[in-house]
């Protein structure tokens, strides 16, 4: 069977100031039905611009896809017309942002802005409109979803915000959800009821979904595969279990390392030395090579692929381990 | 650390913090801080945990005189701020200082980091302009950063060489006790780990204490010695570290660090805990009796009536009817 998204070769430039800044370099990637992958990376890595590519959110004047394919259930997403592309968008392909504050209307009730779109992809007539999106309220959690509907989102808290984006995101039966930092802005104990009420929704709906996160923590309890990215590159890739507990690329090691805060409080933490590379000071050779302690000379030459990795999904280093 | 004939290097005792919001009409008050007392002790790191509207930046602006207390008193080795603050305001601003957030927001972008970091000095009269610039190299390499970045702007670093720059510049008069608000959450997973390191450097060397203000809770695990756990503010539990993570007396601090995502690195998959619901309620009307009864998984009657005070049991503090 055919994955639901597949993504070949992905690239996407900024047009800067002087020259093309590339936020995203040959991506290759693919999502099953039902399954939840993980983006993860720190800032510049590109996760985001990713996900903006797939929904091509991307402004005309501010960057562009280069090259690369995407295609969705069948359908080659770059070359849709933009009036078939604003179908999917929203429908079949649903997002969610890290602040529901920018992403809701302020002057209208929540309830009819679930309305508006559920009208928009066309799943419900004006007379149903309002009640299902009470349903919907009610399938993201939201406790006494008739008074909800009536509220603005300024009476409603963090968590209900995002409760209400993702029932704005349901609206139009999406098979896949992207959800960019979801709960990075939410209190640790709404994160967990958020994250829990995604996970419910996801398998009673069948919805696969594209987590964007910074958080490993957070993609040990969700996801099913992950993509570790870099400066717009993807490192490391593979199903989570076999990722966490072997990870092949040394940058993954070192994110691993920096976000297990198990042990002695006396302990010096592991670290990764020096910060992302500013786009325009990208090394030649492998990205990650400046601030990476196993790095040979050929590392700063020579670009590493993709290649098979031991626990069995991919890596882009020279020094891993290929099976033999 | 706790010695009980020492005098603490900073006491905040019952502090108690009102906000009047609003207008002439429908003006509110927020009860940000209900009677906190807070001692730290020379060489030691204190963390302060909780959810958004626990009060934990206000207490944190409060132990460094940003905010005058409604009623409390403050106490710097043993003698009262207010009496300090009077007559010789720059001692009390000398040994106590604040890291932010956002080095980026508490840096001027339009002066260099040397003139940024020339404030202090000069302030706190630490030599001629040449002594200063010499001290100011000094700060630049004590905190991993090097001569030439004086001359740079805060637009030139990174976020992490800026949290740097923000700790120089709170090193700069010498303290005994910096506030630590918030101040490595917004940097990248990899970069949280060198600030730490060089946080605890700092500590060993000159014996600074931390009052470390964050909703990371795993982070807290590795580098605090004490923690406070806040609610609606107050302190609803507090003890070392290790007695803490190894059981949690009160059940907003259990459900707090339950909530927070762990990381798997293969063996049993980690379950997300099943998440405590609700959303904190409103500072400006807390709950009767027990401020987390509205929440808590074994409140009883006497919860919703009586509130608790805090005492002691097993060791530590604690603020619940139930805890034995």
């Amino acid at each position: 069977m055919s994955p639901l998204l597949a993504v070949k070769g992905l690239t996407v430039d900024y047009h800067g100031m002087h020259n093309a800044e590339r936020a995203v370099d040959g991506v290759s990637f693919s999502i099953a039905r039902g399954e939840t992958l993980a983006l993860v990376g720190e800032s510049g890595s590109g996760k985001s611009t990713i996900a903006h590519a797939l929904m091509r959110l991307i402004p005309r004047g501010a960057g562009s896809v280069s090259s690369g394919s995407i295609a969705f259930e069948g359908q080659d997403l770059l070359a849709l017309p933009e009036a078939a592309m604003r179908a999917v968008r929203g429908g079949r392909i649903a997002m969610v942002f890290q602040d529901p504050m920018m992403a809701l209307n302020p002057v209208h009730r929540v309830g009819r802005q679930i309305a508006e779109s559920l009208l928009a992809h066309g799943k419900a007539t004006p007379r149903t409109a309002i009640d299902r999106a009470i349903e919907l309220l009610t399938l993201v959690g939201v406790p006494a979803p008739e008074k909800r509907a009536r509220q603005y989102p300024h009476n409603l808290s963090g968590g209900m915000r995002q409760r209400v984006m993702i029932a704005i995101a349901l609206a139009g039966d999406p098979a896949l959800l992207i959800a960019d930092e979801p709960t990075t802005a939410l209190d640790v104990t709404v994160q967990a009821q958020v994250l829990a009420e995604i996970a419910a929704i996801k398998s009673r709906l069948g919805m696969a979904m594209l987590l964007i996160t910074h958080d490993l923590a957070v993609v040990s309890e969700t996801a099913d595969r992950v993509i570790v990215m870099y400066a717009g590159r993807m490192v490391e890739e593979g199903n989570v279990e076999g990722v966490f507990s072997r990870p092949a690329h040394p940058y993954t090691r070192g994110l691993l390392e920096a976000t297990d805060w198990e042990g002695a409080a006396s302990d010096r933490m592991r670290e990764i030395p020096g910060s992302v590379p500013n786009q325009g000071e990208m090394p030649p050779g492998c990205a990650f090579a400046p601030r990476c302690a196993i790095a040979t000379e050929r590392c700063r030459i020579e670009r590493p692929s993709v290649e098979r990795a031991l626990h069995g999904g991919g890596v882009s280093c020279f020094a891993a381990g290929s099976p033999s | 650390m706790t010695d009980a004939v020492a005098v603490p290097l900073l006491e905040a005792r019952d502090i108690v913090k009102h906000y009047r919001v609003g207008g002439l009409l429908g003006q509110k008050i927020v009860h940000a801080l209900d009677v906190v007392s807070l001692s730290v002790a020379t060489r030691e790191t204190v963390a302060v945990v909780g959810e958004s509207g626990c009060g934990k930046s206000t207490l944190g602006r409060c132990l460094v005189a940003l905010e005058e207390p409604t009623s409390g008193i403050l106490f710097l080795r043993g003698a009262p701020s207010r009496s300090i603050l009077s007559i010789e305001p720059l001692r009390f601003r000398r040994d106590v200082q604040i890291v932010f957030q956002d080095p980026y927001a508490s840096l001027n972008p339009r002066r260099t980091i040397g003139q940024s970091l020339d404030d202090p000095l000069r302030v706190h009269r630490m030599g001629n302009r040449v002594e200063r610039r010499e001290q100011a190299e000094q700060l630049m390499l004590r905190v991993g950063l090097q001569q030439r970045h004086l001359d740079r702007y805060p637009h030139e670093l990174s976020g992490g060489q800026r949290q740097r720059v923000a700790i120089a510049r709170a090193l700069a008069p010498g303290p005994s006790l910096i506030v630590c608000d918030e101040a490595v959450s917004s940097l990248d997973v990899s970069v949280q780990a060198q600030i730490i390191n060089l946080l605890r450097d700092i500590q060993k060397q000159t014996g600074v204490a931390y009052v470390f203000i964050t909703h990371n809770l795993h982070l807290v695990k590795r580098f605090a010695q004490r923690i406070v756990v806040m609610y609606l503010g107050q302190i609803v539990e507090e003890g070392t570290t290790e007695e803490m993570t190894a059981r949690f007396l009160h059940p907003y601090s259990a459900a707090l660090f339950a909530a927070a995502p762990k990381l798997w690195r293969g063996g049993v998959r980690p379950r997300a805990t099943p998440p405590i619901g609700g959303d904190v309620p409103s500072p400006f009307a807390p709950p009767s009796g027990c401020r987390f009864h509205t929440r808590c998984p074994i409140a009883q009657d006497s919860c919703r009536t009586v509130e608790p005070s805090l005492r002691q049991v097993a060791g530590r503090t604690v603020r619940c009817h139930l805890a034995e």
